[in-house]
């Protein structure tokens, strides 16, 4: 039976895929049609597409544009997620000096528009003596997610490559999830989202998460779609300061786009901790000591927008220290 | 059937009740009925609009409903658990009650599921929770223990109907012919045969012993679904007992107010008599002292232990500038008031009692606000969110219209109700009961 379905799904996935390339290049032939001549110079290979009509037909490969976010996988491969890979992030406070590109990127990236931030930079004071520092948060993607224990129809889910996605089309919006999550990192669509036209057509896959569903819940996803074209994260591309390492566990490599170095001895030699580790949950993503500083925390608030400086003014502001 | 002279004295006056409808319940309908249409409207916007439209955010992503969901499981309870269980001692006083109470508890737990739905984002894949349930989630285990448990109790309500209904079928009431057809249909041909009679008690038995555990499962199922988080507030290990006996605390309250409502509003003070509210007080006296007794454990422990979560939540608790007053109420009406009425002798009468039972159930309803806002205002990390409504839940109009359609909703079923059955069970006054009607008022033997 679940072979049976595995099969099927792949065929479905199979069409689906050509189908949907075969979209693009009828729009790509389209668009090209006054100038008639491929978009790169050099002749690539050909390549069979099923065309809207349900015929096959060849085409030049330098017709075809490329198109960002489309669903690459079944859904029933997007909740296994990719064989041999345990995506961990490490993420360097001593770097960090909120310059938001992680934000914006993510934010771009996903379509999500301003306020419904699903990467967030806190400004964290653990004690009352203590300095202010900040805090890039994405999901935890934690190996004992309380989110994935309560949801009562499978739609969100831990995948073995350690990723904890949400399938949209599955989820029903009670919310428990949310309220699990001991991290405050989903978020909700309270109505109908603004989809830019763009992708509104897009064909929805857990891996993508776009476009977004009123009444459903959402989250950092760790871009698993990127993964599997050799990229990396937007977040972990746009930070100027290298404070996100993105890899895998299992070949004990981490990057950050401009170094590339051993996981293991990374948390190692920087003393790395997983954020509130007493809780049990066992995230993914670990933290480097906002020791030695490479800014000063005012740096990353100085020069924010009034509107981004209310969020931190009680700490920044304390006058009482 | 064959009435012996109680029976037919207590049936006759009851007769007018489910034989005409009249003006005031008209009224009443109506009344009723125009509150549900104003909740149909806010329930559309809801549907339209999408969840926007409520109080609720990404922080506090439950609000007003769950806090209504809690509280109408909890007043199923009159029926499945007071009910249940003096029908297992034996009580005799207990049975001109035992209809109200377990009218209510069908009414209610098909008015408490109600709002959990209405807290759902996509009511279009509800079927969901069939088609993928997952066994691990405490919604599936609220799904399945409360669809048990409504079945239950309509079982249980049903059961101590058969022998009314065949009554009815029998009595020539002056009514429709489609309701004459109803009684007929519903006495499922009960003739009163020594098999027929032994059965029913049999059956009867079984529930009553059967419903008890499953209205436990209930309420400790649904308080799990905040004590298996990881929120402080939530996260306690006496959840389960604690809002368990809250739910019969708060069903005893609503079974003595509505004891009180119908003997004034039919005339029934030889049959609901200050006996049974004396009795009743009793008990909720001694739940209110259990459930007061938990209420001071939990906030003790977390005070004293004072854990920077939890002191946050226990801070917003206690004080006056947040939810510092209306933890008083809930604890000083919810707890004190009713213990104190009932103990003093001077207070000890069915109005005081009625009335403290009335300020007890509001203030377990302000109880359950307080265990779900203010433990989702406290999250772990910082909000750091400009936007005021994510800091802070304030329910909106449309969560306030379906609350008060809900309360609409189970009047109206009980005004319905009460005109197809007796409010005062007929069939179970046998000639053994003489003694159970008094002569005067305030004179009631216990078998």
């Amino acid at each position: 039976m679940k072979k049976e379905e595995e099969i099927n799904d792949k065929s479905r996935r199979d069409f689906l895929k050509t189908a949907a390339l075969a979209t693009i290049a009828t729009t790509a032939c389209g668009s090209l049609a006054c100038s008639c001549s491929p978009k790169k110079a050099e002749v690539a290979k050909k390549v069979k597409l099923l065309s809207p009509d349900g015929e096959i037909v060849e085409i030049d490969s330098a017709y075809l544009n490329y198109q960002e976010h489309m669903a690459i996988v079944s859904k029933l491969e997007a909740r296994q997620g990719i064989a041999g890979k345990k995506f961990v992030m490490v993420v360097d406070l001593s770097r960090c000096k909120n310059a938001r590109k992680c934000v914006a990127a993510c934010q771009k990236w996903h379509y999500r528009p301003e306020d419904k931030e699903w990467l967030t930079v806190k400004l964290m004071k653990d004690s009352e003596e203590g300095a202010p520092y900040w805090f890039p948060k994405q999901c935890f993607h934690c190996d004992n997610p309380p989110c994935v224990k309560v949801c009562p129809v499978d739609a969100t889910f831990k995948r073995q490559d350690g990723l904890v996605l949400i399938d949209n089309e599955r989820c029903i919006g009670c919310k428990f999830c949310m309220a699990a999550c001991p991290y405050s990192t989903r978020v909700f669509n309270w109505e109908e989202p603004d989809i830019p036209i763009d992708i509104k057509n897009l064909q929805y896959s857990p891996e993508t998460g776009i476009p977004a569903r009123v009444g459903t819940v959402e989250k950092c996803d760790f871009c698993p779609d990127r993964s599997r074209e050799g990229k990396l994260p937007p977040c972990v591309e746009a930070c100027p300061n290298g404070v996100f390492y993105f890899g895998d566990e299992n070949e004990d490599t981490v990057t950050n786009g401009d170094e590339t170095v051993s996981f293991s001895q990374l948390i190692k030699d920087r003393a790395a901790y997983r954020f509130m580790e007493e809780l049990g949950t066992k995230p993914r993503v670990y933290y480097l000591p906002p020791k030695d500083r490479q800014f000063p925390v005012e740096r990353g608030y100085e020069d924010l927008p009034e509107k981004l400086k209310d969020r931190f003014k009680y700490i920044m502001e304390d006058k009482t220290k | 059937m064959e009435l012996n002279t109680y029976q037919k004295e207590i049936f006759e006056r009851q007769r007018p009740v489910i034989e005409k409808f009249g003006k005031r319940t008209w009224g009443w309908t109506i009344f009723y009925l125009l509150w549900i249409g104003v909740g149909g409207y806010a329930l559309y916007l809801q549907i339209a609009k999408g969840h926007k439209v409520t109080g609720m955010r990404d922080n506090v992503v439950w609000g007003l409903y769950i806090a209504n969901f809690i509280f109408f499981i909890g007043i199923s309870y009159a029926g499945a658990v007071i009910s249940g269980i003096l029908h297992l001692l034996k009580v005799e006083w207990r049975k001109p009650i035992i209809r109200i109470a377990e009218m209510i508890t069908v009414i209610a737990t098909i008015i408490g599921p109600i709002f959990i739905l209405l807290c759902i984002g996509r009511l279009d894949r509800l079927h969901h929770l069939f088609l993928y349930p997952r066994l691990q989630s405490p919604i599936t285990w609220d799904v399945l223990a409360i669809g048990t448990y409504f079945t239950g109790s309509v079982i249980f309500l049903y059961l101590a109907l058969i022998k009314d209904f065949a009554i009815y079928r029998d009595a020539k009431l002056n009514i429709p012919k489609w309701k004459q057809k109803f009684y007929k249909i519903m006495a499922i041909g009960y003739r009163g045969t020594p098999s027929q009679k032994r059965h029913i008690k049999i059956s009867t038995n079984l529930m009553a012993i059967i419903i008890i555990p499953l209205a436990i499962i209930v309420h400790s199922v649904l308080s799990w679904i905040f004590g298996m988080t990881l929120r402080p507030g939530w996260h306690s290990t006496i959840f389960g007992p604690y809002f368990v006996l809250a739910a019969i605390y708060s069903g005893t309250g609503v079974l003595i107010i509505a004891m009180w409502v119908y003997r004034r509003m039919y005339k029934l003070n030889s049959y609901l008599t200050d006996k049974h509210f004396i009795y009743l007080g009793y008990i909720m006296m001694v739940l209110g002292a259990g459930y007061g007794y938990f209420t001071f454990s939990e906030y003790l422990t977390d005070w004293f232990a004072s854990e920077k979560w939890d002191n946050e939540v226990i801070e917003k608790l206690f004080n006056p500038a947040k939810y510092g007053w209306w933890f008083l109420f809930a604890n000083v009406a919810g707890i004190i008031l009713p213990i104190l009425v009932v103990a003093i002798p001077k207070t000890r009468r069915p109005n005081l009692i009625t009335l403290a039972a009335f300020f007890m159930v509001l203030a377990l309803w302000v109880k359950r606000y307080l265990i779900i806002v203010p433990t989702l205002e406290s999250p772990l990390l910082p909000m750091q969110d400009t936007r005021m409504e994510y800091v802070k839940y304030h329910a909106t109009w449309v969560e306030w219209a379906l609350t008060l359609a809900g309360v609409a909703t189970f009047f109206l079923f009980f005004t319905l109700m009460s005109k197809f059955v007796t409010i005062i069970p007929i069939s179970e006054f046998g000639e053994k009961e003489k003694a159970m009607i008094p002569a005067k008022e305030n004179e009631i033997a216990t078998a």
